[in-house]
């Protein structure tokens, strides 16, 4: 029933994604400076919002770990980092392309991408170190600590942007950069179908993971005997 | 104040223990001597690169060295079930924790003391014309790295490829205090003294060292007990 609702929500997100992408093909005229690939920009800022939707998720969920001692909760963090990873990924990516177009390289060396690239690998190394600790309730205390701490470290990471020289555009939704209200909404309205997906994803996920926790349940239950 | 003594006596004994055998200590010394040299090959030595970029390689060095540091930091009470010993004594984890921290943070300096004349030398660099500035950036900057190198320490104590987790996980969240160091870093070795913008990434430097080490005095129950 669960995974019912779960897919039919995915058939929703990917028509509704479909109908924006129509919609911004179609519907939208070019950009005056850029042309058409300013069209990356209603993926690449609703995919970083979600990215970091994601990892705000995992921090509540590892503090909820560490409260309760509910494995539940070590299994919404993993797999909303796992999923922040996968749309964190996309930012940089779509940023890149974007980028060998605008600026004729694909990397700079600007704060914004090099901050946007620490976090994904300290989200990564959180990956890492699951995989190095055996015992379920170690690994999702451990994990929790390092969950937080990655989270700490996050603010750091981009309040330097301000001292640092960018050539990144500046935010448009916030700050000084300025856009189109039609953009804008368009950008908005692409993030709802994005952040669906990301929903279902976690869910999708936190469902294998508990399948998985039966499986080792078993597995000790026959060791057992 | 009991718990001040507390700290005290970790750290002394980790001191002790360390000065005795030098192990840690040997390695990387030698380890940040090597790497020194190394540079001299990625780069030509000349006075005008070396100014641009010595900040840059002196906290390389540093985070490298650290490293190896961190690592024995838990690891060495692994031997004999020390580390349960130490968890059952009366002293509290954040006392043991800001201890080991504390050594680490004394080894670390010692380490920073010696590389600095060392990469005077070899790069002709005159060091020492800022050298309250400079002292004060190193201090701050080296308990960062001591505070959040211990916690990962106690981390990774117990996991598969300890000595390569450390280093994978602890110097991503180094980077803006590794950062800060650099930029105060290089301008000092060049004898400029601090101005207005500099003051900017001495304030992230206080921020960095104050913000990590409540957390990871709040966290380090959880890491080593649960």
């Amino acid at each position: 029933m669960r995974e019912k609702i779960l897919y039919s929500l995915g058939i929703v997100a990917a028509l509704f994604l479909a109908r924006n992408i129509w919609k911004m093909l179609v519907g939208l005229p070019d950009e005056a400076f850029q042309g058409a690939i300013f069209r990356v920009i209603f993926f690449h800022v609703p995919a970083a919002f979600t990215c970091f939707a994601c990892y705000l998720t995992a921090l509540i969920a590892s503090i909820s770990y560490l409260k309760s001692k509910n494995l539940k909760w070590d299994s919404l963090s993993v797999s909303a980092t796992e999923v922040g990873l996968a749309f964190g990924a996309a930012n940089l990516v779509s940023g890149m392309i974007w980028a060998r177009i605008i600026w004729g390289i694909w990397w700079t060396w600007d704060w914004r991408l090099t901050s946007s690239l620490i976090c994904w690998l300290l989200y990564a190394g959180y990956l890492v170190l699951r995989r190095a600790v055996e015992e379920p309730t170690e690994r999702a205390r451990l994990s929790a600590v390092m969950s937080i701490l990655s989270f700490s470290v996050v603010p750091f990471v981009f309040f330097s942007i301000k001292w640092f020289r960018t050539q990144h555009p500046q935010p448009v939704l916030y700050g000084e950069g300025k856009m189109d209200s039609a953009y804008r909404s368009m950008l908005y309205i692409n993030w709802i179908p994005l952040l669906m997906i990301a929903v279902i994803f976690v869910a999708v996920r936190m469902l294998q993971e508990k399948r998985q926790r039966e499986i080792d349940a078993l597995r000790r239950t026959v060791h057992a005997f | 104040m009991l718990f001040f003594r507390q700290v005290a006596t970790v750290a002394a004994k980790d001191l002790r223990s360390e000065l005795r055998t030098k192990e840690a200590l040997n390695a990387s010394l030698s380890f940040a001597l090597v790497i020194l040299l190394l540079f001299s090959f990625a780069f030509s030595p000349t006075s005008d690169m070396t100014r641009e970029i010595s900040g840059g390689l002196l906290w390389l060095v540093f985070a490298f060295a650290g490293a190896l540091i961190l690592n024995r930091s838990f690891a060495r009470e692994l031997e004999n079930d020390c580390l349960d010993a130490l968890i059952s004594s009366p002293v509290s984890s954040p006392a043991l924790f800001l201890g080991k921290a504390l050594a680490n943070y004394v080894l670390l300096l010692g380490i920073e003391f010696v590389c600095l004349p060392v990469f005077g030398v070899f790069y002709n660099v005159s060091w020492a014309q800022q050298l309250p500035s400079l002292a004060l950036v190193l201090v701050l900057a080296s308990w960062g790295v001591s505070v959040v190198g211990t916690v990962f320490s106690a981390l990774t104590v117990n996991m598969r490829l300890r000595e390569l987790m450390l280093p994978m996980l602890v110097y991503p969240i180094l980077i803006p205090c590794l950062m800060a160091a650099m930029q105060l870093t290089t301008p000092l070795l060049a004898g400029e003294p601090l101005t207005g913008d500099l003051f900017a990434w001495l304030r992230l430097l206080v921020g960095f060292d104050i913000i990590f080490t409540a957390l990871a005095v709040v966290l380090i129950d959880t890491v080593l007990i649960g």
